[in-house]
This record gives structure tokens, sequence and C-alpha cells, in this order.
């Protein structure tokens, strides 16, 4: 993001990226239905959760980078920060909408219900709303200082509400499954789904990376036609 | 008194003198309260759910409600005549003008509270009787969590083109921890339980606001200055 390209090359290269991750998502589908084994109990519905959880991770970690980008922008005041965010909060907005849509569908024939009011369900739906707020924010906004110290302020505040979101609706008990990879003891996924689930994890930062590349490009380019438009 | 305090009660004199002389807004966000009241009165089943159970939703959705009415106030009328570029050109620190703003602000929602209050008391046929002092401690423990994120909020939503609009939009997520907790208390207080079955709610309410008070004080200054 340092060297001095152009928005037109900086474009280019992300939609390469991306073209490299869709091809990745489809190799992580072919591995889900030949490799892995069908789960016991929850049959072939368990194989969306080689898209459900990374685009969970993905979209956490573009919502966590968008919170300290932002405190690093009130700090450092440099444009590229903010235009950094907004291309996060976009594209972690689109892996949260995957994630809240293929959620409810495996929901259905496994828990017999489409939504619960389950933690982490709340949480996850409050921070989309809360980034839709974000984008909404800057859109209505029309001068681009006032827009980036806006968001910066609605992105540090916002990664400061995650905890208190989760600590409080966690006291109604949750019915989410509980983490496989991410815990304390080993993993308890037969090693087939393991290795396919950090596979799409790792193809899902990939999508996320080249997503990010080519917003962050565009809003590149838009500020420089902005700034022609002016002179 | 630090200077700090000084400063800040005299902005918050200023916003209470002003709305005290036309009472435009506070009448209206009272009225508005009443007339949720009166409607969640008509939404509900009375032969399905007895209003006791339904007792600090109704409560605490009208509080939510009518706090982002007030809130929606509180830059408006420095954006008129261009007022909010007076108060930055005043010798005044940035943290005292948030915490004048917050003082007003915490002041008008807190009579639209106490107005509501009594009211809510005699539609919904509440006995109160002795968590009339926790309710009361509860509601100003809330009051002050989101109040303070819609300070800023609504500093930032008078800036664009659809205020209104954009406050609830953004202040509503920051709103769950706050209500939720409200509610959990509210309900156990009104059911008589023990203080104990309270105090993880309430930790949770008091650490929401200190962190948001520090916070939003601190970063007030790049709402405001360019």
């Amino acid at each position: 993001m340092t060297a001095p390209e152009g928005p037109e090359a900086l474009v280019r290269r992300g939609t390469v990226i991306t073209a490299i991750a869709l091809l990745g998502v489809a190799g992580v589908y072919v591995l889900a239905w030949g490799y892995t084994p069908i789960e016991a109990r929850q049959g072939v519905a368990q194989k969306i959760f080689y898209l459900h959880v990374p685009s969970a991770w993905s979209a956490l970690v573009a919502f966590s980078l968008v919170g300290i980008v932002s405190a690093l922008y009130l700090w450092l005041n440099d444009p590229r920060l903010d235009r950094f965010a907004a291309a996060s909060a976009e594209v972690g907005l689109a892996f949260s909408a995957v994630m809240l849509t293929t959620g409810p569908i495996w929901a259905k024939p496994i828990w017999g219900t489409w939504w619960t009011w389950d933690a982490r369900l709340t949480l996850t739906l409050f921070l989309f709303f809360l980034f839709i707020g974000y984008l909404a924010l800057r859109a209505a906004l029309q001068d681009p200082g006032e827009r980036a110290r806006f968001s910066a302020v609605i992105g540090i505040l916002g990664l400061l509400l995650v905890p208190f979101i989760h600590l409080s609706v966690y006291l109604f008990r949750t019915l989410h499954p509980q983490p496989v990879v991410l815990k304390p003891s080993r993993p308890s996924l037969p090693p087939e789904m393991l290795r396919t689930l950090l596979i799409s994890g790792a193809v899902f930062l990939v999508l996320y990376v080249g997503l990010v590349t080519i917003r962050y490009g565009l809003a590149a380019a838009e500020e420089a036609g902005e700034r022609g438009d002016a002179a | 008194m630090p200077e700090w305090l000084r400063l800040a009660l005299v902005i918050a004199g200023k916003d209470l003198r002003a709305e005290l002389r036309s009472r435009t807004a506070i009448l209206s966000a009272v009225v508005f309260a009443a007339l949720v009241l009166v409607v969640f009165n008509f939404a509900r089943d009375p032969t399905a759910l007895a209003a006791v159970d339904l007792a600090p939703s109704v409560l605490w959705v009208t509080f939510a409600l009518a706090a982002m009415l007030a809130l929606n106030r509180a830059f408006t009328i420095e954006r008129e005549n261009a007022a909010l570029d007076g108060l930055l050109l005043a010798p005044v620190p940035r943290e005292a003008l948030f915490a004048g703003k917050l003082l007003a602000n915490l002041a008008f929602v807190g009579t639209v509270e106490a107005v509501t209050l009594p009211l809510f008391v005699l539609f919904f046929n509440v006995d109160l009787g002795a968590a009339l002092p926790g309710i009361i401690g509860v509601t100003a423990l809330a009051t002050v969590g989101f109040v303070t994120v819609g300070t800023i909020f609504s500093a930032m939503a008078v800036r664009t083109r659809f205020a209104e609009l954009m406050l609830p939009v953004l202040l509503l997520p920051f709103m769950v921890p706050p209500l939720i907790g409200a509610v959990q208390v509210t309900a156990r207080l009104l059911a008589g339980r023990p203080l104990s079955e309270m105090l993880g709610w309430l930790r949770l309410l008091a650490l929401y606001d200190l962190v948001f008070v520090i916070l939003c004080a601190l970063v007030f200054t790049a709402v405001v200055d360019e």
C-alpha cells in the first residue's frame, strides 16, 4: 500500500487476487464434497460450515481492522488509513451478509428454526447493523475530512461496543455450536474437516485482501477524480 | 470547583435556559412518551400477558424512544445561526464543552423520564412500592451510558442530510447493552428479587458508563474540530 502505484494498478491487482481467491473457494467446495467425511448427525447440511465459519472469521478480521485503523487515523491523520477503514468495513459487511445468510440455511434443518436470539447470533447481527450505520454515515457526509473523522469515531466506539454486547447477550444461554478450533484444548474435528476448514479460512482471507484492494483502489480513484474536478 | 466543571455548568445552564424559555422540545418529548405508553397499552393482549410481565420492556422502550427524540435536539439548536462556531471560538476546553452538552442532555432526558415514570405507574397499574429507589438508581445508571454516546452521535448526525434518521441508526446498536441491563434489573426489582441477582448487570452498566464517558470525552475533539 505504500508503493506509489496508481489506483488503476491497485484495482487490477485486487481483481487478480480476488479471482485467485474465488478459484480457491471453488477448490474448497471440491474438497468439502470429495475429501471430508459426511458428519454423522448433521449429514450434508454440515458442508455449509466451510463457507459459514471462514466468512465469519474474515468479517471479524475486517471489523477489528476498521476499529484499529480508525484509532490510528485520529492519531496520524493519514487519508490512506481512512480509505482502508472504509474499504474494510464494506468488505466486512459483505462477509457478514454471507455469514448471516448461510447461518439460517444451516439452522433450519439442524436447530429447527431460522433464527434464535443466541448470544453469538445477536452479536454478529448488531455488528452488521453497526457497520451499516458506519457506511450510511459516510454516505451522508460531503466533506472528506469530516467524513474521515466521524467514521473514525464510530469505528473506535464500535470496537469497544463489541465486548459489551457480547457480555450482555451472553447471559442468555447460548445455543450456537461451541468453538471447535480456537479453544484451549485440541481441535475436536476429524483431520480432513479441520484441514479443509483451515484452507477455506486462508482462501477467505485472500478474498478479503483482494476485495479490499479493489475497494481501496476505487476510493483512491474517486478522490483523485474529486480533486481533478475542483482544480 | 474545577475550572472545566464550572465551564461545563455554564454551557449546560445556557442550554437549559434556552429550553425553559421556549419549552417546545421538553413538552413535545413528554407528550411523545405519554403517547408511546398509550400505544403500548393497545398493542398488548391483556388476557394473555399480565401488565407486570410486560412492564419493564414497555418502560425502557418508552425511555429509549423519548431519549432519542431529546438527543436530536441537542446539536440542532447549535447548528441554527452557526451557534456551534461561537462556542468553539470561546476559550473552552473541548472536554468541558462535551461535559456541558452531556449534562444538559442528562437533565433533559432525566426530566422526560421523571414525568414518564408516574404515567407508566398510572397506565399500567404497576405497584412500584419498595422498588422505587432501585428503579431510580438503575435508570440513572443506564441513562448516563446511552446519553453519553448519544451526545457525541447527535453532534455528528446534525452535520448529515438526514439527521433525524441518522441518529437512531447509529445509536440503537449502542443502546442495546444498557437497555438489556436496565430491563433485566427492572424486572428483578419489580419481582422483589435480592440484590445479588442484579449485581452482574449493575456492574456491566457501571462499566459501560465509565468506558464510554472517558472515551467520548477524548474523541469529542475529533467531532467538532477540523
